[in-house]
């Protein structure tokens, strides 16, 4: 037993959750889980108005549809994942649009150049994602060493290598789309692990491409497209690294306090330095995605997803102060960005409503992040702590 | 007499043409709290930097625990067990107590011969709360971020990361800065029982009350020079105050007994 009497209890400054009342935890549960709640409710407002606003003939929640949302958040999802680890630190990376395109030019170059060399298919994807990823992490390397070692700020630095990888990326594309690739990659951009006709003479197919045309092809659905796969490994080792692994801890904790980080011995610069190289990376797996999905290289790919994906990293939870964050919430942000777009869209909104809508809910996202400390009277240790 | 787990002699640290720290020389012994006293600018902290590997001094020695070292770097300090806790901490408050104490050399779990290595964070915390229990600190709950902690609270989480982490010694910068009057109560509490583990402490701090409530010797500096060194018991607030402000000078305040 111990002795309860003699022990320090030192008492809590904000209040403890028990001494909240009941509307207050409400409060603080509604505002921890609202980007679930919203996408729901989100999903649930398409079903409902979709067809109202078609007279029936389009529906929001069907197989096609689910599965273009899923393709259409690869390219935000990815630049968004490695900025999610950078901003969780206290850092910021400008850089990933251009270097998503420098991804894509470069690895449809070095494909073309070694299936024109006589490398089999496989062999020059493989060659092809090496250079694209590669590439893109030398980026990554450069911002991070500058702005470890020579204390530069990360928005600055990014800033100025976006602007570097733009012109280089224009450069070895020579202004135009990189074109010539081998027909075949397409498969490994488009196909999918499961293909399901609908009515008559359809079925379901694994792993293999009904050879159909016209109607049976307009009743087809591709499931799970492997591009769709590459983006869930990416994410799963993504929820992996910064909740599981020290490499996560340190990096909440540099983003938590850089003194702290740097007192307790992390290898802070280090560290520093692989968050941007990862953030590059995964920039340039979408890009190397885009160069298969499109049979081409393109230099203009990567530049208008760069804000999009800040604002689903923001949308998801993920404080720009640092220290706070998940992955998941990433994945729910971009969800939220694609449903809403391709919702829209489907209510036949002009096009220009999108921007409107998802800048409104990146600013209420931040608000409700905000209101979270009002409810608990916490500071989250930004600057105003 | 014990011999002195620290022992500095005539350590000397110029800044330029000041003179920050002048020939001072003091003892700290296993079992004891000492006070360092003095007014800004007397001199202590710069005294204690030396000590803890953050400045070198151009003259003097530091001997611990018998043996003469050199501290190039914090690190040299913190590896043979010397723990300075400044008073911001040193904290992630992003963070809940196991990861904090854990910070920087986090328990891993290794699998596939340690190809895959997570977080073991039920280790963490079992080791935490055994080392919190063992300083009979309480928290309401560890796996919360410790910005929901108060000062007092955060401050035990740094004490609690020092002892685990094996300190030999304890250094603490102004700890109940910034604190309500409980929460000083229970650091100085906890000063106290470090002591008795066995932890001798110095106590950073021109706040007389923590002087008399904490310390069982003092040692006052003032303008870069150490003017007297009392046994806590047998001196007084109007006495050490005339020492702070200079008005009063033990000329000869060296130590008697010579370190071994």
């Amino acid at each position: 037993m111990t002795d309860r009497g003699s022990r320090i209890a030192l008492p809590a400054r904000a209040p403890a959750s028990a001494r909240r009342t009941p509307v207050q935890r409400f409060a603080l549960l509604l505002s921890r889980t609202w980007a679930w709640l919203f996408l729901a409710l989100m999903v649930l407002f398409f079903v409902a108005s979709v067809p109202l606003a078609s007279g029936g003939a389009v529906n929001f929640l069907t197989i096609r549809n689910s599965q273009n949302i899923l393709v259409a958040i690869i390219p935000v999802l990815l630049l968004g994942l490695g900025q999610t680890f950078v901003i969780i630190a206290a850092g910021i990376d400008l850089s990933v649009g251009w270097v998503m395109s420098l991804g894509s030019v470069l690895s449809a170059l070095a494909l073309r150049w070694a299936f024109n060399g006589g490398a089999p298919l496989f062999p020059a994807v493989l060659i092809g994602l090496i250079a694209g990823v590669g590439g893109a992490a030398a980026v990554g390397f450069i911002n991070g060493a500058i702005i470890a070692k020579l204390k530069v700020p990360a928005f600055i630095v990014t800033l100025g290598t976006s602007f570097i990888v733009r012109g280089v990326a224009y450069l070895m594309s020579e202004n135009t789309t990189v074109i010539g690739l081998p027909a075949d990659i397409r498969a490994y951009g488009n196909d999918a692990l499961f293909y399901y006709i609908h009515g008559e003479g359809g079925g379901l197919y694994f792993l293999h491409r009904p050879e159909v045309s016209g109607d049976l092809l307009r009743r087809m659905d591709t499931i799970l497209p492997y591009p769709v796969l590459a983006a869930a490994c990416v994410v799963a080792y993504a929820m992996f690294l910064l909740g599981k692994t020290q490499f996560g801890r340190h990096t909440y904790a540099i983003g938590g306090s850089m003194e702290a980080a740097v007192r307790t011995g992390i290898p802070v610069d280090r560290h520093i330095i692989k968050l941007y190289v990862l953030s590059a990376s995964s920039a340039g797996i979408a890009g190397f995605l885009s160069t298969l999905r499109f049979t081409a290289g393109s230099a203009v790919i990567g530049d208008p997803l760069l804000l999009s994906s800040i604002a689903a990293v923001i949308i998801g939870g993920v404080s720009l102060f640092g220290g706070a964050g998940t992955v998941i919430g990433t994945v729910i942000g971009a969800l939220i960005i694609a449903v809403l777009t391709t919702g829209l869209v489907m209510l036949n909104v002009e096009a220009f409503w999108q921007f409107i809508v998802v800048g409104t809910v990146v600013i209420v996202a931040v608000l409700i992040d905000q209101s979270r400390d009002l409810i608990t009277g916490g500071d989250r240790g930004g600057p105003a702590a | 007499m014990t011999r002195p787990l620290l022992s500095v002699r005539n350590m000397t640290k110029r800044f330029g043409g000041l003179v920050a720290v002048d020939n001072v020389s003091w003892d700290v012994n296993p079992g004891e709290v000492v006070g360092l006293l003095g007014d800004n600018g007397a001199g202590k902290s710069t005294l204690i930097k030396c000590i803890s590997g953050v400045y070198h001094a151009e003259e003097g020695e530091i001997f611990f625990a018998g043996e003469r070292v050199r501290l190039a770097h914090p690190i040299d300090a913190r590896r043979i067990g010397i723990e300075t806790i400044y008073q911001d901490l040193a904290l992630a408050n992003n963070l809940d107590v196991g990861a904090n104490i854990f910070l920087g050399r986090e328990v891993k779990k290794r699998y596939l011969g340690g190809l895959i290595q997570t977080l073991d964070n039920k280790a963490m915390l079992r080791e935490s709360r055994q080392t919190l229990d063992a300083l009979k600190i309480q928290f309401p709950t560890l796996t919360q971020p410790i910005e929901t902690l108060s000062g007092g609270q955060r401050q035990a989480v740094a004490i609690a990361r020092a002892v685990y982490w094996d300190a030999k010694l304890m250094i603490m910068d102004e700890p109940t800065n910034n604190l309500g009057v409980p929460e000083q109560k229970k650091v100085l509490e906890l000063i106290r029982r470090l002591r008795d583990q066995g932890v001798p402490v110095i106590l950073i701090t021109h706040i007389l009350p923590d002087v008399f409530a904490a310390t069982d010797r003092l040692i006052v500096m003032h303008r870069g020079r150490k003017v007297a060194e009392k046994v806590t018991a047998e001196t007084n607030t109007e006495e050490l105050v005339q020492y702070m402000v200079g008005a009063r000078d033990d000329a000869n305040a060296g130590v008697d007994a010579p370190p071994g």
